[in-house]
């Protein structure tokens, strides 16, 4: 009978039906949907600005680590033309036209970016030393008026002759280019274009990628190690004396980076206070003082004290959720204390130890200041070469493939982050 | 610089820092001792009777562990500010400093940060306020961090806590995609973002100038609003909206009159994370800031690269003593909010 | 492009307000190494310029590299109107058309009428750039410490005569070219000798030797530093920089001319100056006789005109004969190498690779 009743709010269909007459379903799908929107466009202002301001800049970042288009830019008929050469002794006079009629325009224009010297520095990656073969012969090649290119080109400097240099200016004309990330993994392209690890004595990246992975985690663990008893002493306190306490964690977070770098420079240079307490004890003689910074003990003490309340906090807000009266049942049941932590308390903080390694290490591996300014010269992590090829050597492709190949390394530890910890996790103080 | 040239103002300014610092300072080598000495029988927790031998030597060698570790976490940030009163260039604490002899102290390091890159040190009046305003390299750095840093928190702070209302909506769609993507300027290594950022704003035009250092600064801040503003909201309760609307506020009413209220402490809090984020910021500055917007730290940093004087801890010193109040700023106002939440859940 | 720029602009008027700050008519910005170099070209070329002129000169340090003048000029927005340059950065810029060429014949001539492109020395005018300084990498020590001091490159390198610390530059310039003199390389052939792979493990095998007892320099103004606070007892060093310890503030120090590295620094301006004339006209005036010699009064870098010689004099307000101190004085160049531009465009990029690899070792 109560069919009956609903009858007015129903349908053929038999569906509900809200009081415009629109099934109920529907409806309820229309509000969702307009709830949704609402809370989308209140995100919406902060995702279009990240986007704008984070997300391309990084896009473009990376796509700069594969895409170098000085090659092309500088030859744009030879660029077309070499890519039909069959890499078999030397390219056809067409082609050599094309490159000397090209290198002529360029030497001609002068246009930023388009220039022979941007070339050379392109091909100079590749093959190192032939900078000059390029700048050289493109002053003498404005006399070469016509042909035989070939010969014209070879009797400037005979280096034309070497089909290994048309090969690498075959694959330096692509605009694409997957040398950068090979540079970046210690390989190189041999004079016959095959892919071959580069000489031991020029190998610095991948080494530094190591480093930079076993000092993160040299400096995870010790940070564990300190945050772990002092995070328990927190959580055990009674609440007033606690958060006293926690004031001598949250200041060292709360102070600039480059004034606790700052602080150890002036504690532990040679003249500094660590050596003259070291001194004064009687340990060491004034003559031979400690080095203990500009090296890698300098940046894993500055790293460790910067990154310790990122254990802390973690650890701290876990802990404190654990009733203390586990433990005291298992010890009561005739646990040792060693057993009752390792079986009752440790596995219940694991959360919290998970979070902040995780945290810890992500933030290690991208440190730049600290190292560039107490690492000296064994203590400079990837973020320190990535800065280095930006900022001096100006290979800005290689900084751009070894940046992208940091962040994917961050990006999957990020994302372990959120499946074991999830982000909304993350909280300060 | 010659002692007998010394302006009252000079001293006006330095005898300020002089009471902070000595007050601070003194009460730091009292506190460290007493952490040094005391803290371990101080934090001892009352052991059960029970307790062995050893599990009471264990227990006073663990606070002593504990109290080592405190002293490290504090005593780096603690020296400095005795050090940036030293009267000779160096980063340690002279004989003179140990004994406590007065001439062993001096303030020349503090009247540095307003001298130094002054057209005429030596003026009088108003021309030596003008020349310092304009010209001293520290106080230009101080100009623009706290111009970048304003900027760059009411931008971080209205977006941030805007989004931050829409993530802790119930209904929010591709939550956690989004919030990762929020959060990822503070996971992405520094250099990265930097070095993206210089590329970009160099071709559109924005590298080396005031708006790109304050986009960066922004996006940079922005996580810290996220985190801070949802964590607010997650204790919110949301029927006080319904009770709201029901009594007949529309959408603003209930933003200014119920919902501000209760999240203030956590938006506050959150631009005051991204005003010390912006304020503590140098490798963006480094790439895509010109000498014109340089701030106080990318000044400490070339000062320490180059010709690293005590100058620089006397600037670290004053850093230390913002990082103070800041920090004192968000305790009150942790506790303010703890006990607003604490009435709506009564 | 324009959309993006556009949006991020008006989210931040209030930011683009002081960061378009105008520069005043008839300023430019020069920009230079700082210290004790950049105070005798505000000596001797900026003030009397802009005494001359009434211009006003803006000036700036930066400590070396091309990478801000390529980042200004692929940006478009270029700030730097003058910039003091190495030569191999110089020339390396100019090929990628990073700078404005510049015609040395509109340089004034000297007193006597020889034009400027005779009476520069051989090598200092650049397609792109005009020397206004010889200036030599040498090493210094602290007299005052060593009794009977170093006297040759390979005493440097010589760890159980003179044990202790050695400052050296951070980087394989000119370092490389040190260690092969140190091993008895004639200073004529030793870009010959670096030029072959052999040349290079040599050069590095030598290094090797002191690798462990040096502490390395980034800016010209931390090597004087360095040997004041007694971090270490000899270094590497700009020429200039040790007289100016030396005749400025009383430091002991003591300089080997022994192997020392000729190299020059020049004017160039950025491609796309927005005060090109005025920066062009500040140039000609700085590189004219009378003002390249003044400048030898504040710091001892040779001029790099013929005519500049005989009028530089004593050292300012003191009584040292600027002649002796110079990098070119005869007595001075007996050992000396020529930088080879050429050879550090061409491998610096290979070379610097190793030497990090190597450092990091």
């Amino acid at each position: 009978m109560t069919d009956v009743a609903f009858k007015d709010q129903m349908n053929e269909a038999g569906e509900l039906l809200t009081a415009d007459g629109v099934p109920l379903k529907q409806k309820l799908a229309i509000t969702t949907r307009r709830a949704r929107m609402r809370a989308l466009l209140l995100t919406a202002p902060l995702i279009i600005f990240l986007v704008v301001s984070f997300v391309i800049p990084i896009g473009q970042m990376l796509f700069r680590s594969v895409y170098n288009a000085a090659g092309s830019n500088v030859l744009p008929n030879f660029a077309v033309s070499i890519q039909d050469w069959d890499e078999q002794g030397l390219p056809t006079e067409q082609m050599f036209e094309d490159f000397v009629k090209d290198m002529q325009l360029a030497r001609k224009n002068r246009i930023t970016g388009k220039t022979v010297g941007n070339l050379a520095t392109r091909v100079n990656y590749e093959i190192p030393g032939t900078r000059s073969l390029f700048t050289k012969s493109s002053r003498k090649l404005s006399k070469v008026t016509e042909g035989p290119y070939k010969e014209a080109l070879i009797k400037i400097d005979k280096k034309w002759n070497d089909p290994g240099l048309w090969i690498a200016l075959k694959r330096v004309t692509k605009d694409i280019t997957p040398y950068f990330y090979l540079a970046a993994l210690d390989y190189k392209y041999d004079e016959k274009g095959d892919i071959v690890a580069a000489d031991e004595l020029y190998q610095i990246y991948v080494s530094n990628f190591w480093k930079t992975l076993r000092l993160s985690a040299t400096i995870t663990f010790i940070t564990i190690l300190l945050a772990y008893p002092v995070s328990y002493l927190l959580s055990t306190l009674p609440l007033r004396t606690s958060n006293m306490l926690m004031i001598l964690v949250l200041l060292p977070f709360w102070t600039s980076l480059l004034v606790r770098t700052t602080a150890w420079i002036a504690i532990l240079q040679t003249e500094g206070m660590a050596n003259d307490i070291l001194v004064f004890i009687g340990i060491i003689g004034d003559d031979n003082r400690v080095q203990m910074i500009y090296n890698q003990t300098g940046t894993i003490i500055a790293m460790v004290h910067i990154l310790l309340p990122f254990m802390i906090l973690p650890l701290f807000s876990v802990m404190k959720t654990i009733p203390p009266s586990y433990m005291r049942a298992a010890r009561s049941m005739g646990a040792t204390p060693f057993t009752a932590f390792r079986r009752i308390y440790l596995p219940q903080t694991l959360p919290g130890l998970a979070a902040g390694t995780l945290l810890v290490f992500i933030l290690a591996i991208g440190f730049y200041i600290t190292p560039a300014l107490v690492g000296g010269e064994d203590g400079l992590l990837i973020s320190n070469l990535i800065a280095y090829h930006i900022q001096k050597s100006l290979n800005w492709s290689l900084g751009a493939a070894l940046g992208t190949i940091l962040l994917i390394i961050v990006l999957v530890l990020y994302w372990l982050y959120n499946k074991l910890v999830g982000i909304d996790k993350l909280s300060f103080g | 610089m010659d002692r007998s040239k010394i302006k009252p103002k000079h001293l006006i300014f330095a005898t300020a820092c002089l009471i902070v610092f000595l007050l601070t300072g003194s009460a730091s080598v009292v506190i460290g001792f007493v952490f040094l000495f005391g803290t371990p029988m101080f934090f001892m927790n009352e052991l059960p009777p029970y307790a062995t031998i050893g599990e009471r030597v264990w227990q006073y060698v663990y606070l002593t562990i504990c109290t080592l570790i405190f002293v490290f976490l504090i005593s780096p940030i603690l020296i400095i500010i005795p050090l940036s009163f030293n009267a000779e260039p160096y980063f340690s604490f002279t004989e003179g400093m140990i004994n406590f002899d007065p001439a062993a102290y001096s303030l020349r390091w503090y009247e540095d940060i307003l001298t130094n890159g002054m057209q005429n040190p030596l003026a009088t009046g108003a021309a030596w306020w003008s020349d310092m305003w304009e010209n001293a390299q520290w106080i230009l750095a101080t100009r623009n961090s706290f111009f970048i840093a304003f900027v760059a928190t009411v931008l971080a702070t209205s977006l941030g806590t805007l989004a931050a209302l829409g993530l802790s909506r119930p209904e929010m769609p591709y939550r956690s995609a989004i919030t990762s993507l929020l959060i990822s300027p503070m996971i992405v290594p520094l250099v990265i973002t930097a070095t993206g950022m210089f590329f970009f704003y160099s071709d559109i035009g924005l590298a080396k100038t005031y708006t790109g250092v304050i986009l960066a600064h922004t996006t940079l801040g922005i996580p810290f609003v996220i985190i801070t503003v949802t964590a607010t909201l997650s204790g919110f309760d949301r029927s006080l909206i319904r009770a709201s609307q029901n009594m007949g506020a529309n959408g603003w009413t209930t933003f200014y009159k119920v919902i501000m209220p209760l999240i203030l402490p956590g938006m506050i809090s959150g631009a005051l994370f991204a005003f010390i984020t912006s304020m503590d910021e140098v490798v963006a500055v480094i790439f895509i800031a010109d000498v014109e917007q340089r701030t106080i730290p990318r000044q400490m940093f070339s000062g320490i690269r180059e010709q690293i004087s005590p100058t620089i801890l006397a600037v670290a010193s004053i850093l230390v003593a913002i990082s103070i109040v800041l920090l004192t700023t968000i305790e009150l106002l942790r506790r303010r909010s703890e006990k607003l939440r604490g009435l709506s859940q009564a | 492009m324009k959309i993006t720029k556009f949006l991020a602009s008006t989210v931040l008027g209030a930011g683009l307000l002081l960061g378009a700050a105008v520069a005043n008519a008839g300023e430019i910005t020069v920009v230079s190494w700082g210290g004790a170099y950049t105070k005798s070209q505000v000596e001797a070329y900026h003030k009397p310029w802009i005494a001359k002129t009434g211009n006003s000169i803006k000036s700036e340090d930066y400590s070396g590299g091309t990478a801000e003048i390529k980042a200004q000029v692929e940006a478009g927005n270029v700030t730097w109107d003058l910039v003091d340059l190495e030569l191999s950065d110089a020339v390396r810029a100019c090929d990628e058309g990073l700078l404005e060429t510049i015609d040395a014949s509109t340089l004034p001539p000297a007193p006597d009428g020889t034009p400027a492109t005779e009476d520069f020395l051989p090598g200092t005018l650049h397609d792109c750039a005009v020397a206004n300084i010889v200036w030599s990498t040498i090493f210094a020590y602290d007299k005052s410490k060593i009794a009977n001091g170093p006297t040759t490159m390979a005493d440097f390198f010589d760890l159980k005569k003179f044990p202790g610390k050695r400052g050296m530059r951070k980087g394989p310039k000119p370092n490389l070219e040190f260690a092969l003199i140190a091993d008895g390389v004639p200073a004529a052939d030793v870009y010959k000798v670096l030029a072959t792979p052999e040349g290079v493990d040599r050069a590095f095998a030598k290094l090797s030797t002191i690798k462990d007892s040096v502490i390395w320099w980034e800016a010209g103004a931390q090597p004087p530093q360095l040997l004041a606070d007694g971090e270490v007892i000899m270094t590497t060093a700009y020429n200039g920089r040790i007289f100016n310890a030396v005749a400025n503030e009383d430091k002991p120090f003591e300089i080997v001319w022994d192997g020392q590295i000729l190299d020059l620094d020049l004017w160039a301006i950025p491609k796309g100056s927005k005060n090109k004339e005025l920066a062009m006209d500040f140039l000609r005036f700085s590189t004219a006789t009378e003002q390249l010699a003044k400048q030898a009064s504040y710091i001892s870098y040779g001029p790099a005109r013929k005519s500049s010689g005989p009028l530089v004099g004593k050292f300012n307000g003191k009584d040292i004969d600027m002649g002796p101190q110079m990098p070119t004085a005869p007595a001075n160049l007996k050992n000396a190498v020529q930088n080879d531009f050429e050879f550090w465009a061409d491998n610096q990029d290979q070379l610097n690779e190793r030497f990090n690899a190597w450092l990091a070792k």
